[in-house]
């Protein structure tokens, strides 16, 4: 019986082709802009989601210079009122698990013929730690690398592979920065993109004393621009903020209604509400997408009703011959769900389709899930059901006597 | 239960805008099984509303009707459905085949309806339709073959659930004299084989093919051919 009934909803689409397609496309369309949009919600999502577990969890930046109501200040670490000693200050509190003091710079670096501009890192070897961040190759430089400093460095994948080319293995090389021969000793694992989009293999990192007093120079000695703190967890990071900055505060000898002459980020928060946005705006892409398969879902309808206005007399034939009402309803639900079913499906195909090409052409990262499919595909069948569920009960409820005279 | 319809006092109103209109008014008819009616009257004599009501297609205003034995003026549409589907087989003066379905799809239609299987289907509806002489034809579509042909399918149709009761409106009405007479000769012979038939038709000539002549006037029978010998029987 099913299957009969199957076989004329399939001929009855057969028999208007052109309709029964337009009908599709209306689906075709919405499934396909659901799938792809979700893809590249997806995309956005999981590429947050890498680059903050790239990060490092839980972590603080304590920054020299004065917060700025604001927010940030374009010169923020510029009056250098950090220093090495605020950092073991730091380690000794409760519910720190690391701290690296830090000091950067951009500087010019040679190997043989090759030259690149990259950011220098000096920084101390819990900076590995607190970062999550591994060696491929080699070993990270030790704290006697520290006291004596030593021309170490540890470079990064991109200043590698700009340097070295494929051919060559950077450990145990010497490499010029701004002139002074440092040693590679480690290749870093390598940790793509940063939350703001810049990339984090661009880098070498160098023991913080040979940064200071080799590199940069320093303008008060000990002083570093910032430093990376790591909490012991997700719960100790509020009282972690806190006691930072009365620790701070003391040591700078800082008067109650001041200004901090340095401020302290929460990354893993900045994270975080990074995360919500992306999720926020998958959500709001999805959103936006199923509007069209409900517009879809009215194409169907609107063609239904058309249908069973024609066919009024094909229906007095079948109540007349022993038809049930819910033979009627189901035969013209089943005609519905047909023709959103296959729309569906074509739909997500179009939408794969469109996600694998915007991943080619803009390279963003658009990807298709399991549950995005079964998703669209679920509310495609309910769409068709309840969209075709008014004009199937408008067939079923037909008189047959009234129907049979339909000219 | 010998009597394939008992109509007893059936009245029907249709509502208009200026109140309730009788159309049949106190008809009772009895027709035994393997009778053979022809039911005439001129339009607007409530025929065609008598008719629809013994197809359980409508259901009088008041009165009882009988088919088969079962109480049907008092059931609801589920119920209906199926004793049309189960005991009674139509046939249309416009033949009102899908035009979009094959003959055999067409006949077996009323088969997908008792839920039968699709092979019992197909070997029932080629049946009826080699009974019919067309046995030639079960793939072609409606419009491919000629009017006569169109109604001997619809018959098969009418034939395929081994109803009771065929009910026929003016089952020759878009037929030439020729085709309408070989259509009439089909029906003489369902009839000796038993089945009932009940025919609307205004022509005089296809009235003669049945053994009793019932004729409408106004919402009342005012002639029936066993007239004489039921009162006979009565009295």
């Amino acid at each position: 019986m099913f299957t009969a009934m199957l076989g004329e909803a399939w001929h009855a689409m057969g028999a208007n082709r052109m309709r029964t397609f337009l009908t599709m496309l209306g689906m075709m369309i919405g499934v396909g802009a659901v799938v792809m949009m979700m893809a590249i919600g997806e995309g956005a999502q999981q590429s947050i989601k890498k680059s903050i577990s790239s990060m490092g969890s839980n972590l603080f930046i304590v920054l020299s210079g004065p917060p700025n109501a604001g927010g940030a200040r374009s010169a923020t670490g510029n009056a250098l009122s950090l220093n090495v000693k605020d950092a073991d200050a730091i380690g000794e509190l409760d519910g720190i698990a690391g701290v690296a003091p830090t000091t950067m710079g951009s500087a010019q670096v040679i190997y043989a013929g090759n030259n690149w501009n990259t950011t220098i890192i000096g920084t101390t070897p819990s900076y590995m730690e607190i970062r999550d961040w591994v060696i491929d190759d080699g070993y990270v430089f030790s704290n006697s690398d520290m006291r004596s400093a030593t021309r170490v460095a540890l470079v990064g994948k991109t200043v590698a592979d700009n340097l070295f080319g494929d051919a060559i293995d950077p450990v145990g090389k010497t490499i010029r920065i701004r002139q002074s021969p440092f040693m590679v000793v480690g290749v870093l694992n390598p940790k793509g993109q940063s939350l703001d989009g810049r990339d984090q293999d661009d880098t070498i990192i160098v023991p913080l004393t040979t940064a200071q007093r080799k590199l940069f120079g320093n303008q008060v000695p000990g002083s570093v621009r910032m430093m990376m703190v790591q909490a012991e967890s997700d719960k100790a990071m509020p009282q972690a903020e806190e006691d930072i900055n009365n620790l701070l505060r003391q040591r700078h000898n800082i008067r109650e209604g001041s200004d901090s002459d340095f401020s302290v980020r929460n990354l893993t928060a900045i994270a975080n509400t990074a995360a919500e946005t992306t999720r926020t705006m998958a959500l709001l892409l999805g959103a936006i997408a199923s509007i069209s398969l409900l517009v879809g879902g009215i194409g169907i309808m609107n063609i239904m009703l058309v249908s069973v206005t024609e066919r009024t007399r094909e229906i007095g034939i079948r109540m007349a011959i022993g038809a049930r009402e819910r033979d009627i309803l189901l035969q013209f639900l089943l005609e519905a769900f047909v023709i959103s079913i296959v729309g569906c499906v074509i739909g997500i195909l179009i939408g794969v389709g469109g996600a694998m090409l915007v991943k080619n052409l803009t390279g963003t990262d658009a990807i298709v899930t399991t549950q995005s499919i079964t998703l669209a595909f679920a509310v495609a069948a309910s769409v068709g059901i309840f969209f075709g569920f008014y004009p199937a009960r408008k067939a079923a409820r037909m008189n047959p006597i009234e129907a049979l005279r339909y000219q | 239960m010998s009597n394939v319809i008992e109509v007893h006092h059936i009245y029907k109103d249709y509502q208009t805008a200026a109140g309730a209109f009788p159309v049949l008014k106190d008809v009772n008819l009895t027709i035994a099984r393997g009778d053979y009616v022809a039911i005439m009257g001129p339009s607007g004599s409530g025929k065609s509303t008598f008719m629809n009501i013994l197809g359980c297609l409508d259901r009088p205003t008041d009165g009882d009707y009988l088919l088969d034995g079962h109480q049907v003026s008092q059931l609801e549409s589920n119920a209906l459905a199926q004793l049309r589907n189960k005991t009674i087989g139509f046939v249309f003066q416009g033949f009102n085949l899908l035009a979009r379905s094959s003959l055999l799809d067409n006949v077996a239609l009323p088969l997908v309806y008792s839920g039968v299987d699709k092979k019992t289907r197909h070997d029932k509806a080629t049946q009826v339709l080699i009974k019919v002489g067309l046995g030639n034809y079960l793939n072609s579509r409606p419009s491919q073959i000629s009017g006569g042909q169109q109604q001997r399918v619809a018959i098969a149709r009418a034939l395929v659930n081994e109803p009771r009761l065929i009910l026929a409106d003016e089952p020759t009405g878009n037929l030439d004299s020729k085709t309408s007479e070989e259509i009439m000769q089909l029906f003489d012979s369902l009839n000796s084989e038993g089945i009932s038939i009940v025919l609307v038709t205004h022509e005089t000539d296809i009235a003669e093919h049945a053994k009793r002549q019932v004729r409408f006037l106004d919402g009342k029978i005012v002639h029936d051919s066993y007239a004489l010998s039921v009162t006979a029987e009565a009295s």
